[in-house]
């Protein structure tokens, strides 16, 4: 299953998991990013990195190291 | 008999939110900018008081810092938690809380509500930016979703004065009428775990605070929770969570999910959508100003005006303060006999504070900019777009722009810093702020290049090492950054998510409450610290003003006419103050005299700079 920073721009689909159990894997949820909710891959910042994504109806920016631990089932 | 009433009892309340929520802006409206800075030790957010009377009733409101999420992963943030709940000793618990969330994106902000609700107080949820919300389409039924919730629902737009009376009436009708909030659904399990840790608390506990532990994965709560009440709370936890793994509950993502869970059911009667979702305003212009082109583009389109602007315009508002206080001086000087007290008030008050208030003006300037562009929205954008540069010292794109302001001046470059959250990070930015070259470093540049390392040289050598010396600002500051984070300031921050929000019009009363609360703070320590440490450099410049043999330096200097032998007079005296014979213990002997003096002198301030003409103060003594 790819992870979020895998995924191509303006990709759609489901957050499956979140890989982890510390706090930032906390924190990734109270920010709404939890498994079967909906997201889309918006933009990336110049040289990839940050990337911002749709998640929850607002935009989110998420580095790569954080969105290698969230899994997505594309659709 | 005539019994005196008691005085009314002022009603405390909290006021929570998300970030971007416009929190600050109601914060001021209700208090129309009379508050203050709470003082509390070992943390280094500022927390708001301030207070309003409505129908002769006094409400005191706490400015909590926004927060998505009240779990505490850091001292900071354990603040918040503990006024909330009433458990920090310098502040009562409140009467009530009044949570601000986005009707925009609704159920993102209710997640702190929903945290909010399990504290065992009264809760009032405030709406803004529904504007917003109608113009993506969304509606919301107010009246449906506080039935739903149980508690005041109120739609406000505080820079517009929209909603304000109403919500007053409701937070003062909760000192009759406490209307309880919903608590929200877990499952049975969780329930009966979180009550085992609630009976532990004891009178301090709250639904919140057992689930907040049983939750809380890395244990920083507990730990500081057990020393501050000095209970014993780890086991009882660690048992619980075993207890609830053992059942396949998912304690990680257990909290999260049920919140959402439940907020999408009180919230789903209550919100129509858009069937199709139209590509907003927001996504349009992020597709140009996020681009990895065009958006860098921009960027640096609107770095360079701010910058330029922050040099063109403040340049003429600079002269004027330095005028008003050249013209101060002369009026003191023509109306005090000459003496030691002409000499501390214009040589050291004068001199030293009005060199800091000249700065007022690059102060508003760089804070006008900044406050229009964080109210917009795009401050965000560049931080996204400066965080990869920015990460490889160890910083985040937060830090990106306070370190580019302090080109200008490191002042406000300091001042800015106030948007990065992660405290390590805003310390580290701090701390290497005042390396960039500043723009009152630029005279002394061009005094040494042309003093030492022009003739002889190339065309192109001073204007190579002026651009080196900036280099080195360059080079040193994210060095610097990167040292401090790898060592003293080392540790796991928070990671680096950052919400972007929805584009908006800037408001005017967010933008000036911005420029008038740090001028004002500026302008409070020029007046007490500034003051002070001018006073005391002032007289270890004065004294002592005999010399060993017996000359009074005051006394000659008022009785010759020769200005080329009144300045070797005041150098004698400088050179033999306590400040010039600390200053030649250091001095490398040559042609710099007095640079041992000014090193000195740079303890207290920042740099020495060409002074203007006073006698004292050839070098602007700035304590940061």
């Amino acid at each position: 299953m790819p992870t979020l920073d895998q995924v191509p721009l303006g990709c759609k689909g489901i957050i499956s998991s979140i890989k982890g159990e510390d706090a930032t894997a906390q924190r990734l949820m109270e920010m709404g990013v939890i498994e079967g909710e909906p997201f889309e891959l918006v933009a990336s910042a110049p040289m990839g990195d940050p990337l911002e994504i749709k998640v929850q109806g607002y935009r989110l920016s998420i580095r790569k190291s954080e969105a290698a631990r969230v899994f997505v089932q594309v659709s | 008999m005539n019994e005196i009433t008691a005085p009314v009892k002022s009603f405390r309340i909290a006021l929570l939110g998300n970030p971007n929520t416009g929190k600050t802006t109601l914060f001021n409206v209700l208090t129309g900018l009379n508050h203050r800075v709470g003082n509390y030790p070992g943390v280094t957010v500022e927390i708001k008081k301030g207070s309003f009377v409505h129908q002769s009733n006094t409400i005191e409101i706490l400015d909590i810092p926004g927060t998505y999420s009240l779990a505490p992963r850091s001292p900071d943030e354990l603040l918040s938690v503990e006024l909330v709940l009433g458990l920090n000793p310098l502040e009562k618990v409140p009467d009530a809380l009044l949570v601000i969330a986005d009707a925009s994106n609704l159920e993102r902000n209710l997640y702190l509500a929903t945290q909010a609700f399990e504290t065992g107080l009264p809760v009032i949820l405030a709406l803004s930016m529904v504007d917003l919300a109608n113009a993506s389409g969304v509606k919301i039924d107010f009246k449906k979703l506080s039935e739903k919730l149980g508690i005041p629902v109120i739609a406000i737009h505080a820079s517009k004065r929209k909603g304000l009376d109403e919500l007053k009436n409701a937070i003062v009708s909760l000192q009759t009428e406490k209307r309880m909030p919903p608590v929200p659904v877990f499952s049975q399990d969780v329930i009966s775990n979180r009550a085992k840790i609630l009976g532990l608390l004891g009178d301090k506990g709250s639904l919140f605070l057992a689930g907040r532990l049983l939750f809380e994965t890395d244990g920083f709560l507990a730990q500081q929770l057990e020393q501050k009440l000095s209970l014993s709370l780890t086991p009882a936890i660690l048992e619980s969570r075993e207890a609830l793994k053992s059942l396949g509950i998912n304690l990680v993502s257990i909290e999260a999910k049920s919140r959402y869970a439940w907020i999408r059911e009180m919230v789903q009667p209550c919100i129509t959508k858009p069937e199709s979702k139209l590509t907003g305003f927001t996504d349009r212009v992020d597709r140009i100003l996020t681009h990895k082109v065009f958006g860098m583009f921009f960027f640096f389109l609107i770095m360079f005006s701010m910058f330029t602007a922050l040099f063109v315009l403040a340049k003429p508002l600079m002269e004027w303060i330095g005028e008003g206080k050249s013209l101060v001086g002369q009026g003191l000087e023509s109306v005090l006999p000459d003496g030691m007290l002409r000499s501390l008030l214009v040589d050291g008050l004068l001199e030293g504070v009005g060199g800091v208030v000249v700065f007022l003006p690059q102060i508003v300037i760089l804070f006008g900019f900044l406050s229009v562009l964080e109210d917009c929205g795009y401050m965000a954008r560049a931080a996204f777009l400066m965080d990869r540069v920015m990460a490889k010292c160890g910083l985040s794109g937060k830090s990106f722009i306070p370190l580019l302001s302090s080109v200008a001046c490191a002042v406000p470059g300091v001042l800015a810093t106030r948007v990065i959250e992660d405290k390590r990070d805003r310390l580290a930015t701090i701390l290497v702020a005042p390396l960039m070259s500043c723009s009152a470093r630029l005279p002394v540049y061009v005094l040494f290049i042309g003093a030492f390392l022009t003739e002889g040289y190339g065309w192109w050598f001073p204007g190579l090492v002026l651009f080196l010396m900036y280099g080195i600002g360059f080079v040193t500051a994210p060095l610097a950054a990167m040292l401090f984070k790898s060592t003293i300031l080392k540790g796991k921050g928070a990671p680096f998510l950052m919400e972007l929000p929805v584009y908006k019009t800037p408001s005017f009363s967010v933008v000036f409450a911005r420029i008038y609360e740090a001028s004002l703070s500026f302008l409070k320590r020029a007046g007490t610290l500034i003051a002070a440490t001018m006073v005391l450099i002032w007289a270890v410049l004065y004294f002592p003003y005999v010399s060993s043999t017996g000359e009074n330096y005051p006394e000659r200097i008022a009785a010759t006419e020769i200005k080329a032998e009144q300045d070797a007079l005041l150098l004698e005296w400088k050179k033999n103050s306590f400040l010039g014979r600390a200053g030649r213990s250091i001095e490398p002997s040559g042609q710099t005299p007095r640079l041992g003096l000014a090193h000195w002198c740079c303890y207290a301030c920042q740099f020495p700079r060409k002074g203007s003409g006073g006698r004292n103060n050839e070098y602007c003594f700035w304590p940061w």
